[in-house]
């Protein structure tokens, strides 16, 4: 008996006289291909279930004595076949298809090259002009992997064409791309209909796709699905990342959880939110396309950002001058007193990359130009020398009205220029404003938890600006960065540095010293009311529900007393402050 | 001889006694009739201190903390004020006037602010006269 070597549901074929093993039913073209065999192909697509229709991938079936052509793309293997993917009568076929294929797209490069490869230079059929080879890819994408089901085949025979519903723009259509990504003939593409070749507001911090690293410098870097653009959350279909995914680390249905996490001590830096410069609309922004902020200049100068780093207006023309607002949101009594402390450089870099990049003229309108930090006059005196114009006052409109004939299709900054004592109207191409920062969105709910005050412009309050600027008065709880006040980037990373260490200090002593001054409840008089534990705002006083007295965590307590003031029977001793001390002190002073 | 009043100052510690020590280290002239407490926080003042300090012999208390929203402990400062509306009434049933009970805020800067405090409450005590006479 011959021994049985086989796995079941494996099948042995033989391919241009090679033997091999597949899984019954995988189709032939996976199967050549994994053999390293070339078959051309139009219509096959992994994500797509194999349709056979562009019969490029034809290939001869034998079996005994029957021979065949079949399309590989969707036929089955199967036990004992021998396939033949160059025989004459295969080569012949595909000619014959190339040919017809060619005579309907003759200007389409895809079908040229394969039919070239097939030695077909010319069709002996008429030539229509057609881009689209009726594939039918565009329409599986959208039906069953979107799952939008925008496209569809209409009419037969030789009027067949894809087209939408009633032939219009669709509702259900939610611009994913698909049909666009997949056509392999080009013949369907996204247009962007508002006829901007640069959009300045969505130049996004990240890639542009709904799964990705959220931005460059994200920790930890893993990729996230963005719920607003994902196909998946939006039709229920796709699913093509987690197919791809070997790892299959993608999961659609995971849910947010919340992790409590024990920890020694807490560093907050929850940073700053640029401000909205659509308050002052007489800056345009939003309103005038080549106004933007100083996050979208960034952006559009990234060298890895959506233009490579080239500095566009939106017409996708470089501009010829650039005019750099300062102070917008900032030391303004109508939005923010504060300074910014960060812009003036920024513009300064701006001015400077603008000038090496375009050549462009640079107009920075200024109040005061703080050049606070190392080496940071010397730039602005290289910038004087690079010819940056400087105009110092605060520029008042910036509009599209022309009144003379240099103004015309360009944008319109209105200001004093304080320096020669004269109104100015100076013509640019761009505008770049340079925004406040203010605290960031949420720091309410922040400060509330983790017991932080916050100063009259909204950023954190420290311990003491000098003596103790990375703590809080709540211990183990430390600040850095914007969201202690607007800092630049050496700035940030010192107080971090100094929060850090702050922070490793408490747990490398493995102890911490609370001060002496604390307050305790005698567990005889406590009368167990709670008025106190409601009290104190350290939430240093609990409630013994089985006692019914109160106690207080003298790790927690900060002794400031209010308690002892207000425990009616006097139950509660502030140390060092004691009823008893503080009374003799007052009679003492009376006498 | 004229009436000179004797004044019970009890002083949060963070801000106001800072501040009067402030107005002494910047030579800042001002009225010796203020006999200072320090207390840790004007929270920690209990209504008893003042009508202890007026048995006592006082002719006037008054109360010092941090700047609204600028205390040390987060709220004290507000607690104290809530305190001090009550003890007010009291002190009006009482028959005390109420300019020798004050409730002020002065910050750690504020050493000018804490002089002025003080020389204005000590020329209107003494227009009133000492407290023991006047409640006979």
């Amino acid at each position: 008996m011959q021994e049985e070597t086989k796995q079941p549901g494996t099948v042995t074929l033989n391919v241009d006289g090679i033997s091999t093993t597949a899984d019954r039913g995988t189709p032939l073209l996976e199967v050549i291909r994994g053999l390293g065999i070339n078959v051309p192909t139009l219509c096959h697509h992994p994500l797509v279930e194999p349709y056979g229709v562009c019969r490029l991938c034809t290939v001869e079936v034998v079996r005994g004595r029957r021979r065949r052509l079949v399309t590989s793309c969707n036929y089955p293997a199967q036990d004992g076949i021998s396939v033949l993917t160059g025989s004459d009568r295969v080569l012949k076929g595909r000619r014959m298809i190339a040919e017809l294929l060619l005579a309907r797209c003759p200007d389409v490069k895809e079908v040229s090259e394969i039919a070239r490869s097939l030695g077909v230079e010319k069709s002996r059929f008429p030539a229509a002009d057609e881009k689209c080879v009726l594939c039918g890819l565009c329409v599986k994408v959208c039906r069953d992997v979107v799952g939008a089901g925008v496209l569809t085949f209409e009419s037969r025979g030789p009027g067949r064409v894809v087209t939408t519903a009633y032939g219009g723009s669709s509702d259900r259509c939610i611009d994913c791309g698909a049909c666009a990504q997949v056509c392999p003939t080009g013949h369907i593409r996204m247009v962007d209909e508002s006829g901007l070749a640069v959009h300045h507001e969505e130049l996004l911090l990240g890639p542009n796709k709904a799964i990705g690293i959220p931005f460059m410098q994200a920790v930890p870097a893993v990729p996230v699905i963005d719920r607003e653009t994902c196909i998946h959350f939006k039709t229920g279909g796709c699913g093509v990342c987690s197919e791809a995914c070997e790892k299959q680390a993608i999961d659609h249905k995971a849910q947010d959880t919340f992790v409590e996490i024990e920890v020694g001590s807490i560093v907050a830096a929850t940073g700053f939110k640029p401000f909205d410069p659509a308050a002052m609309a007489q800056y345009g922004y939003g309103r005038l396309g080549n106004v933007m902020t100083a996050l979208e200049f960034e952006q559009l100068n990234n060298a890895s950002g959506p233009t490579g780093g080239k500095i566009l207006m939106t017409d996708g023309q470089q501009p010829e001058s650039v005019a750099l607002i300062h102070c917008v949101g900032s030391r303004d009594k109508n939005h923010h007193e504060y300074c910014s402390r960060v812009c003036s450089m920024m513009a300064l870099k701006y001015a400077h990359l603008i000038h090496e990049k375009t050549g462009a003229s640079v107009y920075d309108f200024f109040i005061d130009l703080r050049c606070f930090g190392k080496g940071y006059e010397e730039f602005y005196n290289r910038l004087l020398e690079e010819g940056v114009f400087f105009i110092r006052g605060r520029a008042a409109e910036v509009s599209d009205f022309a009144i003379y004939e240099a103004e015309r299709g360009k944008l319109v900054v209105r200001c004093e220029d304080t320096m020669i004592g004269i109104l100015r109207r100076i013509p640019v191409d761009m505008v770049v404003l340079m925004t406040a920062l203010t605290p960031a969105a949420g720091v309410e709910s922040v400060a509330r938890r983790l017991n932080l005050s916050r100063s009259k412009d909204g950023f954190f309050l420290e311990q003491h600006p000098k003596l103790a600027p990375v703590a809080t008065p709540t211990d183990g709880v430390f600040i850095a960065g914007a969201c202690q006040g607007p800092k630049d980037i050496p700035d940030s990373v010192a107080q971090a540095s100094a929060a850090a260490a702050a922070a490793i200090s408490l747990s490398v002593r493995g102890q911490v010293q609370i001060e002496p001054v604390t307050c305790k409840v005698d567990p005889e008089r406590c009368a167990g009311c709670r008025l106190c534990n409601t009290l104190c705002p350290f939430t240093a006083i609990t409630f013994d529900a089985g006692e019914r007295v109160s106690s207080i965590n003298d790790a927690t307590c900060k002794g400031c007393g209010t308690c002892a003031a207000a425990c009616p029977s006097s139950a509660i001793e502030a140390r060092h402050f004691n009823d008893r001390q503080v009374l003799a002190e007052i009679e003492g002073v009376c006498a | 001889m004229t009436f000179e009043p004797k004044i019970v100052g009890i002083l949060c510690n963070w801000c106001s006694y800072t501040g009067a020590d402030l107005a002494g280290t910047a030579r800042i002239t001002y009225a010796p009739n203020v006999r200072i407490v320090r207390v840790m926080c004007s929270g920690r003042v209990d209504p008893t201190f003042v009508l202890h300090a007026l048995r006592g012999g006082a002719d006037g208390v008054l109360i010092a903390g941090c700047h609204p929203g600028d205390c040390h402990y987060q709220a004290g400062n507000y607690k104290a004020m809530r305190r001090y509306e009550l003890l007010k009434r009291v002190l009006d049933q009482f028959g005390v006037e109420p300019a020798r009970v004050r409730l002020e805020w002065v910050s750690a800067s504020e050493g000018e602010r804490f002089a002025s405090i003080v020389n204005d409450m000590t020329d209107k005590i003494r227009a009133l006269g000492p407290f023991k006479e006047a409640q006979g």
